[in-house]
């Protein structure tokens, strides 16, 4: 059965002001996968999320969201924006909004449910993260795993077709890390939720991970894309080896 | 080509039992495409037929999401508050997941937040003064920290942020130079313009240089070019602390052993000692030249005229006067900023409201601190 591509990368060059940090990067992400980003710190991961989702300009190549050119047309992007839900490595609440609103606030602004209905649905949301007991709570007023969990609960507020997590798990302990992949799977599985994420839980990409790609900083760009598995125990890459293997670089 | 119409067409249908029960079957999409409408719809067919048991077929659902679900639970919610019977039947594997998931079965009793109680008058009247009783405690006790590292620096010379201080003085100091100048020199000009008219009525134009000149170097310079710098450099430093205090930057300066009033306020205090009176200086000299245009070319005065008897107004005990004034603006206008930067506390709002209230605090206490200088004057001098 072919897939449905939902985003189509091509020879994209991302970086900021003078400096590439990715260039001629292409790959693809078929409709209800679970899709992770690897590569050490700072090879620009984040940064292919933020080309990927049009939060910085690309200086060459394109990104293609469910058909749309991911491009700088207003109208287009808001379009897309309806399509995808973004988890930021900060997390990114409102501070001045208690949890419950920042869920909230998506919903009562693309539905038109009553109030009583989207405190319901806020209730449920911040279930699904085990977050229940925190709906007035200032961000500020929360550890930072549970501020991670509350910006998941607002990412995946109007169930978008697409979710893009940027270290979803960084900052949990490893049982709510783990609860967190069973929730990944869940909403992939019964809603059919495509998913991008970046993480470097080893765990975690065994557990989710359906296919990654993983970056390398020195290359710029896409040293290896498969089954987790496989790039463990095949890839004849010694930067993929190390990584999946946590060995220390001695060269 | 048009399809079959379709517009009136409602995703389910009802049927009725002849023991007073009803059944939704519903077919295709719940979810938050159309959640909202489904549910008006279906809530009202339940009120208005008020039947003994509601029986919700989901056999023909392909998709359910939270959206779905709240449908689910709001009519569940409905029949258990008229005392009526809920039955799901047919969910297809998906669903039952999803079901379970969001905890479906434990969510009938209906969830009120607990909002924010919004105290009585008296309790928040009393919370208001507390706050402004430990607001001011820390003001105090700010000052007190500021002169410890102020003394401190004066000790230890070495230990000031030297880059830090002079880039602070080129941004409050030379980078506001244009405006200030700007401003104290129109100042100037409709001084000059609105007393000639006074003036002339005596022949006394020649005073115009000595309003001028005395009103700017005294008061007017000090008080413009301090109030330009609090809008400036006080509201800068308060949202500068002020972020770095939410992003935890001050509170790794500490654990990294550095005091955060002397690394963050001491650059900003001694910037601001230096550059406000020279700013000031600057404002009384460019308002004198306003009011030198006016009299030169309206009022038929010389150049060396106005000047001489500008010279001839102003005593060194003035300029002393007014550069003396305007450093003591400048240490308030940095103490309030940087202490409305430290009481930050939140998020980006709290970071807005430092600002603003730097600013208005600054003012409030220029205006004070003026009046004190008077009065010291009046008589001592
Ligand atoms: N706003 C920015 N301006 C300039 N350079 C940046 C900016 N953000 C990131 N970079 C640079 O881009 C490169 C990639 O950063 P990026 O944040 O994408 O890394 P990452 O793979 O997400 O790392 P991590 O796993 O640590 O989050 C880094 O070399 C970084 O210095
Ligand atoms: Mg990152």
């Amino acid at each position: 059965m072919g897939r449905d591509v939902v985003i189509r990368v091509r020879d994209l060059r991302v970086g900021y002001g003078e400096d590439i940090v990715l260039d001629q990067v292409s790959f693809d992400v078929y409709e209800g996968e679970v899709f992770v980003i690897l590569g050490g710190s700072g090879c620009g991961k984040s940064t292919l999320l933020k080309g990927m989702i049009g939060l910085i300009p690309p200086f060459a190549g394109r990104v293609l969201i469910d058909g749309d050119s991911v491009s700088e047309d207003e109208e287009r992007l808001k379009g897309i924006f309806r399509k995808i839900g973004v988890l930021y490595q900060g997390a990114a609440l409102f501070g001045s909004m208690t949890v419950a609103e920042n869920v909230a606030l998506p919903i009562q602004a693309y539905t038109r449910l009553p109030p009583e209905s989207v405190n319901v649905i806020v209730q449920m949301k911040l279930g699904l993260v085990n977050l229940n007991g925190y709906e007035n709570h200032l961000p500020s007023e929360l550890s930072g795993g549970m501020k991670k969990r509350a910006g998941l609960a607002r990412a995946m507020a109007l169930n978008p077709k697409i979710l893009f997590f940027d270290e979803p798990s960084a900052g949990l302990d490893p049982v709510t890390s783990a609860e967190l992949d069973q929730l990944i799977l869940q909403l992939n599985r019964n809603l059919g939720t495509t998913m991008v994420i970046v993480t470097h839980e080893l765990q975690s990409i065994f557990a989710v991970a359906q296919r990654v790609i993983m970056l390398d900083r020195q290359t710029r760009g896409i040293i290896a894309e498969g089954d987790p598995q496989y790039l463990r125990d095949h890839s004849q890459n010694q930067a993929v080896k190390r990584f999946f293997n946590r060995v220390v670089n001695t060269e | 080509m048009t399809g079959p119409e379709t517009d009136n067409a409602k995703p389910y249908q009802v049927s009725r039992d002849e023991d007073g029960g009803m059944t939704f079957s519903v077919y295709g999409n719940m979810d938050v495409s159309n959640a909202a409408v489904l549910l008006k719809d279906l809530k009202a067919e339940v009120k208005n037929d008020s039947p003994s048991s509601l029986t919700v077929d989901l056999n023909a659902v392909e998709y359910l999401d939270d959206f779905g679900t709240l449908v689910l639970v709001e009519l569940k919610r409905l029949m258990s508050a008229a005392g009526g019977k809920f039955h799901l039947v047919h969910p297809g594997p998906k669903i039952r997941n999803m079901l379970s998931l969001l905890n479906f079965d434990a969510m009938a009793e209906p969830v009120t937040f607990i909002k924010k109680r919004s105290p009585n008058l008296f309790v928040r009247i009393g919370d208001a003064a507390l706050g402004q009783l430990s607001d001011l405690r820390y003001a105090v006790f700010f000052l007190g920290s500021v002169c410890l590292s102020l003394a401190h620096v004066c000790l230890h010379p070495g230990s000031l942020r030297r880059e830090e201080t002079i880039s602070t003085m080129q941004r409050t100091g030379v980078d506001g130079l244009p405006i200030v100048a700007l401003i104290s020199f129109l100042m100037g000009l409709i001084m000059a313009f609105m007393s000639s008219v006074q003036l002339e009525q005596f022949g006394a134009n020649i005073y115009v240089a000595s309003l001028v000149s005395l009103a700017m170097t005294r008061e007017l310079g000090p008080i413009m070019t301090a109030i330009i710098v609090a809008g400036r450099s006080g509201s800068a430093f308060a949202a500068e602390i002020g972020t770095m205090k939410i992003s935890e930057e001050v509170d790794a300066l500490f654990t990294m052993g550095f005091d955060p009033v002397r690394f963050l306020v001491v650059p900003k205090l001694v910037a601001a000692l230096v550059m406000v009176p020279i700013l000031t200086l600057f404002s009384d000299l460019f308002a004198i030249l306003g009011g030198l245009i006016v009299g030169v070319s309206m009022l038929d005065l010389t150049a060396g005229a106005y000047v001489a008897q500008t010279l001839k107004t102003l005593t060194l005990f003035d300029v002393f006067w007014g550069v003396l004034k305007s450093g003591v603006f400048g240490i308030f206008i940095t103490w309030v900023g940087c202490l409305r930067g430290f009481q930050v506390q939140g998020g980006a709002a709290s970071v807005g409201q430092a600002t603003t209230s730097a600013v208005v605090s600054s003012i409030f206490l220029i205006i004070v601190i003026d009046s004190v200088f008077s009065v010291i004057l009046r008589y001592w001098g």
